[in-house]
């Protein structure tokens, strides 16, 4: 008979390795599942000023790096293997990877949202030329040159100042008259003397041939439509969308309830609708989306899969993995 | 794998004959650091066949820029001084790039 785990995590973000800490704390059998990448979101911010009690200037991969050592010593085991699909309809869960099949008695979906993309022409094909989702990776590139932030929420703006580091001016692009962003950091990037702001501004279409070169924008009030084109000497310039996030949710569409935006519903114990399938941290319907939060969830998720296990299965019948 | 900069490049890659392959990546670049022991990997794969180098960006960034990298992790596949093929950011993975040099070389 092959290896029945007590609890398969899906997703190595801060919700997915703090579940991981508390089951293999709980002396769970835990195996952690991830893609090809550690961390989730969180590794490619820079600075996380509000997660408390973290050491000082903690970033992203910091936190992480922790958080992994945490779960290890505790006896999580964690696998690279990006799932496919799974089958929840038994009482024992399978979860079905590129590399291998796993099956687990519980499991906790913690796989997280990616930056959703603004949509317009041109953004696809110029992604990684120019058009770039992680200010960490590319931002350094546009030293010395003009970077366009799309969006107005607090990612936006924390991204923008950051990239004040690099570029000698950015412009963030909003389709309202004001932020969304939390005044402190409003104030922040108000103050910054790099940063200009776009109102009432959507992006129609960002053009080049094979890296960007212009961007063509509408104004939402005025219906005008205006295209920037690259300075002569610099030839190309930064475009990062910030414009909120898609939960990587899509292959649970048909077998966990989701909500219209493709968030996967629980309750306050962060079960679904699926006895012994749990969701935690982005991925799921909640109000805040922090590292924070996450954290927490990780933890109510790993309780709750315990209770649950304890409660279908006698400590004997268990099989040793 | 051979670590090339803004002076060797042109060397190593552009006037080299033959397959290499360039992996663009920063200090700063997390997925970077992730992904490079499995490039490492697929160099033992590809002993004698393809040239396996590395290029911090953070330190040659218009040379990156001139090879239309704008954009990590970045791995590009050159061919005789020209890149034939590349993956780069989400794309990049390790099968991405096993599959990218098989259907290359």
């Amino acid at each position: 008979m092959e290896n029945i785990y007590d609890l398969i995590i899906i997703g190595a973000g801060p919700a997915g390795l703090s579940a991981g800490i508390y089951a293999s704390r709980a002396k769970l059998s835990t195996l952690i599942l991830e893609k090809d990448k550690t961390g989730g979101q969180i590794v490619t911010t820079d600075e996380v000023a509000n997660y408390p009690g973290s050491v000082e200037n903690p970033t992203g991969p910091s936190i992480v790096a922790r958080m992994v050592k945490q779960a290890e010593e505790f006896g999580a085991l964690r696998k690279k293997d990006p799932v496919l699909e799974v089958d929840f309809t038994g009482k024992i869960k399978i979860v079905r990877c590129k590399k291998n099949e796993y099956q687990g008695r519980s499991v906790i979906i913690a796989s997280g949202a990616k930056p959703r993309r603004i949509g317009c022409q041109g953004e696809v094909e110029l992604t990684g030329k120019g058009v770039s989702y992680c200010a960490t990776c590319d931002g350094d590139f546009f030293t010395d040159f003009e970077v366009f932030v799309i969006g107005g929420g607090d990612s936006a703006v924390e991204e923008a100042i950051y990239l004040t580091k690099y570029a000698r001016k950015v412009t963030v692009v909003h389709r309202r008259d004001e932020l969304r962003a939390a005044k402190s950091i409003q104030e922040k990037a108000f103050k910054n003397k790099k940063i200009e702001f776009l109102w009432d501004t959507t992006v129609e279409e960002i053009k080049g041939k094979g890296i960007v070169e212009s961007i063509v924008f509408k104004n939402k009030k005025t219906g005008e439509i205006t295209e920037y084109k690259a300075q002569e000497e610099d030839g190309t310039f930064g475009v990062f969308p910030f414009v909120g996030y898609e939960p990587m949710s899509h292959i649970y569409k048909d077998i966990i309830q989701l909500d219209e935006k493709g968030y996967i519903i629980t309750d306050e114990k962060m079960r679904t609708n699926i006895d012994g399938v749990f969701a935690v941290g982005d991925i799921r319907v909640k109000d805040l989306r922090q590292v924070i939060t996450a954290a927490a969830d990780g933890a109510i998720g790993a309780v709750q899969a315990e209770k649950y296990i304890d409660n279908l299965y006698p400590i004997l019948e268990r099989e040793v993995v | 794998m051979l670590e090339v900069d803004k002076k060797t490049f042109e060397e190593e890659v552009l006037k080299s004959e033959g397959f290499i392959l360039v992996d663009f990546w920063s200090q700063g670049c997390e997925p970077c650091k992730e992904l490079m022991p499995e490039v490492e990997e697929l160099e033992e794969e590809f002993l004698d066949k393809v040239k396996f180098t590395k290029l911090d960006t953070g330190k040659a960034r218009r040379l990156a820029i001139s090879q239309r990298v704008l954009g990590l992790p970045t791995i590009a596949l050159y061919k005789n001084g020209e890149k034939i093929s590349e993956v780069t950011k989400d794309d990049a993975s390790k099968d991405s790039i096993r599959d990218m040099i098989k259907n290359n070389i």
